[in-house]
């Protein structure tokens, strides 16, 4: 009997890249002379963490016929801890291309802006490559105690992101989102437990046949395990009730920070919700379709109220916005995973799940694209300052407002609508007819604050006027240093505008291609997944 | 009435589409030199009479390759696969229904083009305006078009983003507000629709049109046609709009500027009633004859209360708007409309769709002479317009007087002009309505809705009489001697009115009523207003001539929708 399980590196090299780059850039930050300034270091040090990431994106190539893992028991079933099936090398893609549209906005960020501390470059790219070896590994993880790992090798970095800058709300930015996401381990932790207890396996596959079989007196324990699990990855999607640490760490981090969190680090979560549901308990459909179902609810129509709560004007009101609307585009990825609880059949059940990653890819792409504008239009990151956009920048304009339609699923935003229309057919499909129809009148609250930002974009601009005074006393400091940016904006824009630039190109071409074929990405939602 | 062979046909119904919004991206674009034109403003809204005048000349060329003998029949089809996933094909095609709004579409938007060419409304620049129009245009000409339910879905939401522009940018008074009303109702109504859309996909196994419309919801149990049934329905009636959901429909218009009315008016309403016809009628039978008397009970009420509405906004001393007032008896039009789709009957349906093309010719011609009057006399407020110091059409501009005059008498359903024969087969409809629909009901809404034809006819005269005749000049009389009448009785001010001067003095019925103080403060305008320009008279003449056209030579109209509508009803009832 062979115990020693071979090692197929190819299979395993998309994270194994991105941790190999990660230690690159500590080592290479230290190598690097100790007299060049933070601004400087950024550039080399950024060029070798988009390497990596193409890298690690190229490797992904030779996996695409979707048979290969590793990391298997040479005895019995044979079960594998890392498989790289389509499933998860379509995650793996939407992370890392994430990932590269985060490093092309952090870029700018990292170049110091006046009358913020800089944040060091090196721990930077570090943390952050560390943060998405996690996010690769996660989708392909097929066991718990692999899938745990790589949610907190995700997370734990995020923390440190968050809180790098050190300065105003960063620190409680990060605190509380330490906290809560600690908390929520905890929970998933001792589910995990009670699953074990009762499957007597980690493996996803076994758990999912033992589990149901599980010794009668244990079943409550069964039970627990499986909604106590659930709550580790919920909070990672940032549902309700687990959504309150998004505004205020979206608020404190720096931005690309909260880029990445909105669509890499959810994507991770929404990823690993799929395969505790559909992959370990499709036998405990009963009880979690319905938990999955009024959180998507509750989720969406929280963070669409929150969201048109915002006032344009208010200090980084459109941070603010886009984190209470990623809160609302969480409910809707988690409609199809309702949906799939309620199936018929399991071929059903995975195109539910395909609509669920078709949605993601296309929010994946628009919200990082919305950020990137964010980044590149506006110094003191309020809706209000997007004003005249159009008349200084109209290529961005159109491109936010692409990005905004397709958030909100109207036309000409195409594939925005049709991830939508996946999403209320597998609802409707499998008879949630309470939850489409809060969908779609969640969907006519969205447009409003979409609409409301997109037409700020083409409104004239402002006549010149006095600067309104900050609104309230904690945003004091902030926003004196926002005048000194406005003021510095010129200088900045020529320094910065290139890779900023060139993330809301790419998203932008995205999601135009994907409007003229949303079949692209909507064919997972049509048996072509798994 | 000339061959053209298949791929050609295609490709005109394809270009029909596609031209708009290759129109609109180009409008965008620099002008290349050449193109350039007197400055960029010029060469833009060239470049939109251009482009529609293309759309309209493919429209009309589109028309004559089409086998009138065979309008049942789908013809120009083309079916490609586009996302396989949902089963959404780019499948599109003309039948004798759609073909007349495909037309009317094409040519209201090539007149709004050439209007705003002579007359831009202010606003932004004009680029966007006129990218904004093509999509508009691109959108509904898709969704007469599409057979798919998705793709109509899709095309069905392609409007609401360039109509709301084109109100909050280009628009009036209270735009901001009207535009929002506009979206979110609408919106709301269309993504209720998506779900009747998606329940029926899910249940019947196919989004295409034409296969649906064949199996006339055989696969679909009643329940599930019926709750279909209610939310489409949701989504037609909110675009229609039917009472009670066309609040938004005032604003709207009243805010819009004038080529976004005419659009607005003439071809985006009939989105809603059109997917009535294509949709619910073939494709949930059940569900249609379930809400058949609803929907009848609703409409007359429509009727009613646009009349009454308009009544009271034609009335002096009310603020009552031109605009406004037309908005609220498109309410009443439109209710004629679904009361001939509530019959069931070949009869309605026909008069439905005849009613659907004169309304949007005469509205939209309304619309364009409100516009005109809006540009000479600086407003659309009745009471500022009429009376002594008024606009005074007939004396000051009498062609453009005549035209509103001749607007009018059509738009009450006069028989000469088109809007006769749609509320007339409509209201036939409803005396024999479809087998299995209580008769009694529908004879209660048949002489309801006869009632409504004589308020129509009350207010609208009304109207002329006071935008075209107001009081003559003031003779050199002694104080006191000319009396004014306080209007009371509406239909004996309308004929009186004719013989006898009215009495509002402008602004103010306080006036009126003193009765004969004779305080006349405002000095009247004897100077003439500029009376029709070429291009008015190039953006009237067309709409004046098809609506005699189709009211003396309805046929043409008929001919082309029965044999479709026949074929849309079998399972129904004749």
């Amino acid at each position: 009997m062979n115990l020693i399980q071979t090692v197929d590196w190819a299979v395993i090299a998309p994270p194994a890249i991105t941790a190999a780059t990660a230690l690159a850039l500590l080592l290479a930050d230290a190598a690097l002379p100790k007299t060049w300034p933070g601004a400087r270091r950024a550039g080399p040090l950024g060029a070798l963490a988009l390497l990596g990431i193409v890298l690690a994106g190229l490797s992904l190539y030779p996996l695409r016929s979707g048979d290969r893992a590793t990391f298997c028991l040479t005895e019995g079933a044979g079960h594998c801890s890392y498989l790289a099936d389509s499933f998860a090398l379509i995650v793996q893609t939407l992370v890392l291309a994430g990932a590269l549209l985060t490093v092309l906005i952090s870029l700018p960020e990292l170049g110091g802006r006046p009358g913020r501390p800089p944040l060091p470059p090196g721990e930077f790219w570090f943390l952050l490559l560390s943060s998405v070896t996690g996010a690769v590994l996660l989708p392909a993880a097929r066991d718990l105690a692999t899938l745990l790992l790589a949610l907190e090798a995700t997370t734990l970095p995020a923390y440190a992101l968050v809180g790098l800058r050190r300065a105003g709300r960063a620190p409680e930015a990060a605190l509380k989102f330490f906290l809560s996401s600690v908390t929520a381990t905890a929970i998933g932790l001792l589910g995990i437990s009670f699953v074990y207890a009762g499957a007597g396996s980690l493996f996803l596959a076994e758990i999912a046949t033992a589990l149901p079989e599980a010794d009668p007196a244990l079943a409550t324990l069964a039970e627990a395990g499986v909604v106590l699990t659930l709550v580790a990855f919920a909070f990672k999607v940032s549902a309700v009730p687990f959504h309150f640490w998004v505004p205020e760490t979206y608020l404190g981090a720096p931005l690309p920070v909260a880029g990445y969190l909105s669509v890499v680090s959810k994507t991770a979560g929404l990823a690993g919700l799929i395969l505790v549901t559909a992959g370990a308990f499709p036998g405990f459909g009963d009880l979690w379709g319905p938990a999955v179902a009024v959180l998507a609810g509750l989720t969406m129509t929280a963070g669409n109220t929150a969201a048109l709560r915002t006032r344009p004007d208010a200090p980084h009101s459109a941070v603010r916005l886009l984190a209470w609307s990623s809160i609302a585009q969480a409910g809707y990825l988690l409609v199809p995973l309702a949906a799939a609880a309620y199936a018929e059949d399991s071929a059903a059940a995975l195109n539910a799940v395909g609509a669920t990653v078709a949605y993601a890819l296309m929010y994946a792409v628009v919200n990082l694209g919305a950020f990137a504008v964010v980044v590149r239009a506006a110094a003191g990151h309020r809706v209000a300052d997007h004003r005249g956009l159009a008349r200084r920048r109209p290529l961005t304009a159109l491109a936010m407002g692409f990005f905004l339609l397709c958030l909100a699923g109207l036309p000409p935003g195409v594939v925005g609508l049709f991830a939508k229309v996946a999403v209320l057919r597998a609802a409707v499909d499998s008879g949630l007819g309470v939850l489409a129809v809060v969908a779609a009148v969640n969907v006519v609250i969205g447009l409003v604050y979409y609409l409301r930002w997109t037409a700020v974009l083409f409104r004239e601009p402002a006549a010149p006027g006095p600067e309104p005074e900050p609104v309230s006393a904690e945003e004091g400091p902030l926003h004196t240093a926002t005048a000194t940016v406005t003021a510095a904006a010129t200088a900045v824009r020529t320094r910065t505008g290139a890779p900023a630039a060139l993330a809301v190109a790419l998203a932008a071409v995205a999601a135009l291609v994907l409007s003229g074929w949303p079949q692209i990405i909507l064919h997972f939602a049509s048996g072509g997944l798994f | 009435m000339i061959t053209l062979d298949d791929t050609l046909m295609q490709w005109l119904l394809g270009a029909v589409v596609a031209l708009p919004l290759l129109g609109a991206v180009a409008a965008l674009l620099p002008a290349p030199p050449g193109l350039r034109g007197r400055d960029p403003e010029q060469a833009v809204l060239r470049h939109g009479v251009t482009v529609t005048g293309l759309v309209l000349a493919a429209a009309l060329l589109l028309t004559a390759g089409f086998d009138t003998g065979q309008s049942a029949r789908m013809q120009a089809e083309t079916n490609l696969e586009w996302i396989p996933a949902l089963s959404v094909d780019l499948h599109l095609g003309v039948d004798g229904i759609s073909l007349p709004l495909v037309v009317l579409t094409a040519l209201l938007t090539f007149l709004c083009a050439l209007y705003t060419y002579f007359r831009m409304p202010d606003g932004p620049s004009a680029r966007g305006f006129v990218a904004l129009m093509l999509v508009l245009e691109s959108g509904t000409l898709a969704t007469f078009t599409v057979l798919d339910l998705m793709l109509f879905f899709l095309a069905f939401e392609m409007v609401l983003i360039p109509m709301y522009f084109l109100i909050a940018r280009w628009g009036g008074a209270d735009r901001a507000r009207a535009a929002w009303s506009f979206i979110l109702y609408t919106l709301l109504g269309s993504v209720v629709m998506l779900l009747g859309l998606l329940l029926i996909g899910v249940h019947a196994g196919t989004f295409d049109m034409t296969a649906l419309a064949g199996l006339h919801g055989q696969n679909m149990s009643r329940s599930v046609q019926i709750l279909a049934v209610l939310a489409l329905g949701v989504g037609f009636a909110v675009k229609t709009p039917m009472w009670p959901l066309h609040s938004w429909l005032p604003d709207a218009h009243t805010a819009a500027p004038t080529a976004g009315s005419v659009l607005l008016a003439g071809v985006l309403l009939k989105m809603g009633t059109y997917g009535l016809v294509r949709i619910v009628l073939p494709i949930a039978p059940e569900g249609a004859e379930f809400f058949a008397p609803y929907l009848a009970a609703f409409a007359v009420t429509g009727i009613i209360y646009g009349s009454l509405a308009c009544l009271r906004l034609a009335r002096a001393g009310t603020g009552g708007d031109l605009k406004r007032l037309i908005a609220y008896s498109s309410v009443g039009h439109m209710g004629f409309v679904l009361l001939g789709i509530a019959t069931l009957t070949p009869t309605g349906v026909n008069g439905a769709l005849f009613a659907n093309i004169a309304h949007g010719l005469i509205t939209g011609l309304l619309f364009f002479l409100a516009g005109t009057v809006k540009d000479r006399t600086g407003t659309t407020t009745l009471d500022a317009m009429a009376g002594t110091g008024g606009a005074r059409l007939y004396g000051r501009a009498p062609r453009l007087g005549g035209v509103l005059a001749f607007a009018a008498v059509a738009s009450l359903g006069l028989p000469g002009p088109a809007g006769f024969w749609g509320e007339m087969l409509a209201l036939l409809g409803a005396y024999r309505p479809a087998e299995g629909l209580s008769r009694p009901v529908f004879l209660t809404a048949m002489a309801v809705a006869a009632f409504g034809t004589l308020l129509t006819a009350a207010y609208l005269l009304i109207v002329v009489r006071r935008v075209c005749m107001g009081d003559a000049p003031p003779l050199p009389l002694a104080p006191g001697g000319a009396s004014p009448l306080p209007s009371t009785a509406p239909e004996t001010t309308a004929t009186a009115g004719a013989s006898v001067p009215g009495g509002e003095s402008p602004g103010d019925a306080a006036a009126g009523d003193a009765g004969g103080s004779g305080a006349v403060t405002v000095v009247p305008r004897t100077e003439e207003l500029t009376d029709l320009r070429p291009h008015e008279y190039a953006a009237f003449v067309p709409l004046v001539l098809l609506t005699l056209l189709a009211g003396l030579w309805p046929a043409v109209l008929l001919h082309l929708t029965d044999p479709a509508v026949q074929s849309l009803l079998p399972g129904v009832g004749r």
